[in-house]
Formats: C-alpha cells, sequence, structure tokens
C-alpha cells in the first residue's frame, strides 16, 4: 500500500497535510501522535470513510478511486476501539459479514469461520451462536479483529484496538495478534498514542503531529535519532518506564 | 334489542376495521421512508416532527370534521380515512427518527467500515437495531387510531362509533358499553398481535409467529360474518308502497343528526323509501353542518334539517320572522345558493324553549322568560345553544345576565334537571322527556326564539328525481308535535327500538 500527499481540511486548518508512506506486504506501520495530530483522520482516509481533498491511496497498483467505496473498504479490514460488532447478530453472522458482501459461498464461509475463530481461540462451536452482549472487551476485540480477518484482506487498519482494555487483556491480545499476522500473513496500520503498543507490534512507527508525519522509522531509529522536540518528548515517558521497570527488575 | 344491534355488528366492524388499518398501513408507508430520510438530516426531521406532534394536538373529532371541508363537502370513508392516517403519521414517524438517530456512531462507521453499501447499512444494521422502537411507535399508533376512529361517526363513516354515539344519544347505555368494549378488545389483541411478531422477531421464535397470526386472525374472523348474506330484517314484511313510480332496486343515500328524533326520522325515511323498492345506504350521527354539506355535494339524497338551524349556523341572518316566512324564505335561499330542495316539511317544530320542574314553576311563579331575569339560577343547554344567537337575543330581551350556564350534552340535561343540579334547560320541544319529567315550558312572548319546522332536504340530484318525489309526498306535513315527542319519548324513555318507533310514527301517518 502506499499514500502518496494525503490532505484533509474540515474547514479550518488542514488535519491531515500532505501525508506520504509506503507499506511493504506483512509490513505493519503504526501511526502515533498526540490526540488531534490527525492520525485517526489518517486511518479513515486510506478505506475512504473519509474523503481526501488531495493525494491517492494505492493498494496492489489499483487507486482508491478506481472502485467504488464499499469495494474499496471490501478490500482490507477495519478494526475499531470498541470492536463495533453489530449486536442483533451472532458472532458467526458478524465474522461472516464481510464474506457474504463479497458473495462467497456458504460452505466457503463456513471453513473460514471455523478456521477464524479456531485463530482466535475462541471455537467457533462454543462461540459462534452467542451475541456481542454475552463477551467480555477482549473475546470482544477478538471477535472484531477475526470480523476485519475474514474478507482475506491484504491490509488490515486498527484504530485505538487496545485502548479500552485492562493491561492483561492487552498483553495478551497483541501476543496473539503477533502470532496471528505470523500464521495468516497481513500487513497493518495500526493508530495508537501509546508508544509501547506501537513498539511492540509495529515494524516502523510514524510520528505525527498537526497533520504531518514529522519521522519516520522504526523504533530504534527514532529511539537514536529523534528528529524534532515533539519525538522526542513523546519518547521520554516510555523512556522512564522502562527505566523505573528494569531496576526494578534488578533489586528483584 | 339486541338482535338489531348485532344485525348490523358485521359492517360496523368491518368498517371499524378497515378504517383503522387503512389507516395505519398508510401510516407506516408514508412515516417510515420519510423518517429514515429525515433522520440523517435535522433540519427535515426538526420540523416534520413538529408539523406531526401538532396535527396529534388537534383534538380527534375535531380533525374528523375538518377533513370533510378539506375534502370538498365529501362524507364518509376517504375523510375520515385521511384523519386517522395522518394521527398515525407521528408516533411511527418520530419513533422511526429517534430509533434511526440513537443507533450508535461507531456501529455506523463499523458497517461502512466492513464494506457495506449505504443501503445496506441500513437494511442489514440501522433498521434491526432500530426496530423495537420503531415498532413500540406502530403499537401506539394502532391503540391510537383504532380508539379514534370510533369518532368517525359524525363524518358518516361506518365503525363501532356508531354504537357509541347513539347509544349516548337514545341513553343506551348497553349500546355505547358495547362499542367500547368491542373497540378496546380490538385495539389490545392488534397491540398483543404486533408484540408477538416483534418477539417473534426478536427471539427467531415461529411459535410467537404462530400466536401473533392466531390473534389476527382473530381480529379478522369477524368479517365472515360481514361477507355472509344477512337474512333480511323484519323491515320488508309489510307492503306500504304507495307510488305509481317505483324506485326499484336504485340506492338512496340518507343521512341523519345524532340525536334521538333524526335516528327516528331516518329509520322512517328508510322504511318509506324501501317499501318504494329503494335500497337504503344509511350515513347516522353526522354533525349538523357536515350533514348538510353532504346533501349540497349530493353525497346525500335525502335529510331532515330544520328552518331554524338553516337560517341562524348558514344564511348567519339575526332577525326572527313568522315561522311560514321563514321556511319560505329558508327554501328560496336553499335553491339559490346551494341547488337543494325544501321538498316539504314534516308538519311538526323541533324548537328551543326554556324549560323548568313544575316544582320550580310553583316554587318561584315562573311563567314566562322574562320571570327569570335577574335570579341567580343555572341554566343548562348543548353547548352549541350558548354560541348562538337564540342565547344571545333571549339573554339581551329577558335580562338574563345574571343566570349561570352550563354546557352539557343534551342526554343528561333532563336528569341534571329533575336533581335539582340545574335550575332551568333549553328543552327541545319535541322530546318525550318533557312529559316524563313533568316539565314546564316558559312563554317567550317576544318570539325571540327562532321556529325550528322539520323539512325534507334533497340535493340537487335528488330535487329533479319524481320518483323520489313520489315517494316521499305521503310524508309531507304528516307528523304533528304530539306524535313527534310520543316517538322520541318511546325510544328515550320506554326503550322500545328505533325502528319500532319509527313503525309507530308510520301507522301514524297513514291515518
Amino acid at each position: 500500500m502506499s499514500a502518496r500527499n494525503l490532505t484533509k481540511s474540515f474547514g479550518g486548518p488542514p488535519a491531515v497535510d500532505g501525508v506520504s508512506f509506503d507499506l511493504a506486504p506483512g509490513e505493519t506501520l503504526a501511526l502515533i501522535g498526540p490526540s488531534g495530530c490527525g492520525k485517526t483522520t489518517t486511518l479513515k482516509l486510506l478505506n475512504r470513510l473519509v474523503e481526501p481533498d488531495a493525494g491517492e491511496v494505492r493498494l496492489g497498483g489499483q487507486e482508491a478511486h478506481e472502485l467504488s467505496a464499499h469495494a474499496w473498504r471490501r478490500r482490507m479490514g477495519y478494526v475499531i476501539q470498541s470492536a463495533g460488532l453489530f449486536p442483533h447478530l451472532r458472532l458467526a453472522e458478524n465474522v461472516a459479514v464481510t464474506p457474504r458482501l463479497l458473495g462467497w459461498e456458504p460452505a466457503r464461509i463456513e471453513v473460514q469461520l471455523i478456521r477464524l475463530f479456531d485463530l482466535i481461540g475462541m471455537p467457533l462451536s462454543e462461540f459462534g451462536q452467542r451475541f456481542p452482549a454475552e463477551l467480555s472487551g477482549g473475546q470482544a476485540q477478538r471477535i472484531g479483529l477475526a470480523r476485519a480477518l475474514a474478507g482475506e484482506p491484504d491490509i488490515i487498519l486498527m484504530d485505538e484496538p487496545f485502548s479500552a482494555l485492562d493491561a492483561m487483556t492487552k498483553d495478551t491480545l497483541i501476543e496473539d495478534m503477533k502470532r496471528l499476522r505470523t500464521e495468516i500473513g497481513f500487513a497493518a496500520v495500526i493508530v495508537t498514542h501509546d508508544f509501547s503498543e506501537a513498539l511492540r507490534f509495529a515494524d516502523r512507527i510514524a510520528v505525527m503531529d498537526a497533520g504531518q508525519i514529522i519521522q519516520i522509522g522504526p523504533a530504534h531509529e527514532l529511539m537514536s535519532a529523534p528528529a524534532n522536540d515533539t519525538v522526542a518528548r513523546l519518547l521520554e515517558a516510555p523512556r522512564r518506564t522502562a527505566a523505573a521497570v528494569s531496576s526494578a527488575f534488578e533489586k528483584a | 334489542m339486541f338482535a338489531e344491534e348485532l344485525a348490523v355488528f358485521p359492517s360496523r366492524y368491518a368498517g371499524h376495521l378497515l378504517l383503522s388499518l387503512s389507516a395505519i398501513a398508510t401510516g407506516l408507508a408514508v412515516s417510515i421512508p420519510f423518517g429514515i430520510h429525515a433522520a440523517g438530516r435535522p433540519r427535515l426531521a426538526g420540523p416534520a416532527l413538529g408539523f406531526a406532534s401538532l396535527v396529534q394536538t388537534i383534538p380527534g373529532i375535531a380533525l374528523l370534521a375538518l377533513m370533510v371541508p378539506v375534502m370538498g363537502g365529501r362524507i364518509g370513508f376517504w375523510p375520515a380515512y385521511a384523519a386517522l392516517a395522518l394521527y398515525s403519521l407521528l408516533p411511527i414517524l418520530r419513533n422511526t427518527i429517534v430509533g434511526l438517530q440513537g443507533v450508535p456512531a461507531p456501529l455506523k462507521e463499523a458497517a461502512l467500515g466492513v464494506g457495506m453499501t449505504g443501503r445496506q447499512r441500513l437494511t442489514q444494521v440501522e433498521l434491526p437495531l432500530a426496530a423495537p422502537v420503531i415498532v413500540a411507535g406502530l403499537r401506539t399508533a394502532s391503540v391510537w387510531v383504532v380508539g379514534a376512529a370510533t369518532l368517525s361517526t359524525p363524518v358518516g363513516a361506518e365503525s363501532l362509533g356508531n354504537y357509541i354515539f347513539q347509544g349516548l344519544q337514545t341513553r343506551d347505555w348497553g349500546a355505547v358499553l358495547f362499542g367500547c368494549l368491542v373497540s378496546a378488545t380490538l385495539a389490545l389483541v392488534l397491540d398483543q398481535a404486533i408484540r408477538l411478531f416483534e418477539l417473534s422477531a426478536e427471539r427467531r421464535s415461529h411459535r410467537l409467529a404462530i400466536f401473533g397470526a392466531a390473534g389476527i386472525s382473530l381480529v379478522l374472523a369477524p368479517l365472515l360474518f360481514a361477507l355472509a348474506p344477512s337474512g333480511g330484517g323484519p323491515r320488508l314484511d309489510r307492503d306500504f308502497s304507495v307510488a305509481a313510480e317505483p324506485l326499484d332496486g336504485r340506492t338512496v343515500t340518507l343521512a341523519a343528526k345524532s340525536f334521538t328524533e333524526q335516528y327516528i326520522l331516518a329509520e322512517l325515511l328508510s322504511q318509506r323509501l324501501e317499501a318504494e323498492g329503494a335500497r337504503i345506504d344509511l350515513r347516522q350521527g353526522l354533525g349538523s353542518t357536515i350533514m348538510f354539506d353532504a346533501v349540497a355535494s349530493g353525497e346525500v339524497d335525502v335529510a331532515i334539517d330544520y328552518t331554524g338551524t338553516v337560517w341562524a349556523t348558514l344564511m348567519e341572518r339575526e332577525d326572527v320572522p313568522p315561522r311560514a316566512v321563514m321556511y319560505a324564505e329558508v327554501s328560496a335561499w336553499l335553491l339559490e345558493e346551494h341547488g337543494v330542495l325544501a321538498f316539504a316539511p314534516l308538519g311538526f317544530e323541533n324548537a328551543y324553549a326554556y324549560a323548568v320542574t313544575r316544582e320550580t314553576a310553583e316554587r318561584l311563579d315562573l311563567v314566562s322568560v322574562g320571570d327569570l331575569a335577574g335570579s341567580g339560577l343555572t341554566l343548562a343547554s348543548d353547548p352549541e345553544f350558548f354560541g348562538r344567537l337564540e342565547w344571545t337575543r333571549t339573554r339581551d330581551i329577558y335580562g338574563l345576565d345574571t343566570l349561570r350556564t352550563r354546557g352539557m350534552e343534551s342526554t343528561f340535561m333532563y336528569e341534571a334537571l329533575a336533581n335539582g343540579e340545574v335550575d332551568v334547560i333549553t328543552a327541545y320541544t319535541t322530546d318525550g322527556r318533557i312529559d316524563a319529567y313533568d316539565l314546564v315550558l316558559l312563554e317567550e312572548p317576544a318570539g325571540a326564539l327562532p321556529p325550528y319546522d322539520a323539512f325534507i332536504l334533497l340535493s340537487p340530484d335528488a330535487a329533479e328525481d319524481r320518483a323520489l318525489h313520489a315517494a316521499l309526498a305521503p310524508l309531507a306535513n304528516a307528523i304533528s308535535n304530539d306524535e313527534m315527542r310520543a316517538a322520541n319519548g318511546k325510544v328515550d324513555l320506554d326503550r322500545e327500538t328505533v325502528m319500532d318507533a319509527a313503525l309507530w310514527l308510520t301507522d301514524r301517518t297513514r291515518d
């Protein structure tokens, strides 16, 4: 996937201002920055939930506007903070939404459901007929992930997928998602405000401020050579946490 | 009595159901698409809900009556249907808009995010999630509409309201109760059937859907009787035919206002015209001006009206000429302005008269209306009387400003007088209860109260109809004040049926 010069204004100063990046197959990019920096808008520009004023998005050589918006979105998974499961549909129906929209055969959908429910550690036989209201936050987010993966997209877009979860749940989920990424193989763009999430999950990190990407690169590059004060400040808090944690481990 | 009421039940029930269901269906067909359209457009949703709420604040009976002039004097099914459909709009529209707006924004975004089109999001996510709220609106609408449909009697649509209106006027409380109970049961069964359908969809249970369907068939079952051929009534067993030119099989539409005398006269006209071979379409319990408009527009062929009513409410005249002069002027005006023919007077007069109990008359030495001047007595009359010239004229001429006035349904006036709750009432001079309660009618020497000669009105078309003229001719000047009062008394006091009273009157007119 590649984004070129994406720009969007909601009537004031641009929320997203000339954002460009490339993403290799299977690679994960984290968009990180303070709230209001334009990272969520950037994500929505990628799947056309927000239409850009200028710039273009390409996926496998195809430009976003060569397809209708819904056809474009069916090519990519989308995971949101609150999971966004449809409360009136059973879990199996929730996960099967995109394959159905894509017109898959029922048999193929069934196979896909069994596989995905197994992969997220929630067997279809046990969970398929339940409703979203019966799930914990972590379980709901797993189903949300399964739903995003169900149409076999090349890329998954994730908007703060872990931020509503408690620390323990978040930790297991991050590990599970890394495992899934290895097993299935998909590229991902993840929006987060938590540097340690980005650090653990992403291959590269893009730091955004005031609608622009200030610095993009692997975590160690950002840490060794922060492009400006904003990036440096963003790294301070996790650095202190890391110091405190390692000193605690040493004493123990 | 009961058999007579049961005989008309199927058509009243069918009328009620047809009105209610078509109004609710229209409400759904308009409100849901419009609600969907408006839900995302606050500028449209606000005014639309405002309009629907405004309609809702109009009292049902007024909304129904208003539809008659709006639809150019049409009476019957259509104005009633239009008013009830308007009535059903608000709850469904409001709940559609509120229900759709209540779908959480993240879910709407997720629906697009998984690749749904706008329409797919609407049908697969938004409508299913808003459905419980929309169905609640539908249930409210159906209960309102079934209830309000009982008010369609005064605009000439047949419904269960005919039991209520006629029962109220003829003091047949059994009929009133029957009409209320059936309409309430209908509303409840419909409400619960919709609820069962909703539950069955929610829980995906066929069993509940079957119960719902059972409820609906319960509602529809009485219609089978409406479709079954009726066995005819006791009415055709006598041969009254007089005319050389029979009306064979032609349908004549008759109208009656909503009081005992009008019900009896409508029955009398029916018997007369059926004797000449006509089929009768009877619209009972109409509002006074609604009935006149229907005659003028030709929707009703024959009706009975009163000179004083036409004089004051239609011609808006304030003077009070002698009886014969008024009849002549009214006839001329009707023909000139509306093409309506005042065919013939029936011979009696049903005027207002100030009445007191004999005990009150003797105690206070009351002989004439003027004797009431300066007293603090309470005067009861039907609400429309106090809005008429008759009241302002008599008040000014006889100095009745000090009387306390109370508007009440004429059915209750006589008992209120007998109980001493009120001291004076405006009785109708043909009311059987004047004799029954031994009331004294106060003299009115100044002639301030106009005459109310009953006469036959014919629509412009009927005015040209020779066969109809011949059929109605025997009724001209055929009924005296005493006879009419006696016939009214049979229904109001002796609990005889309207049909029996009319038959009795028919026998008298043939003498």
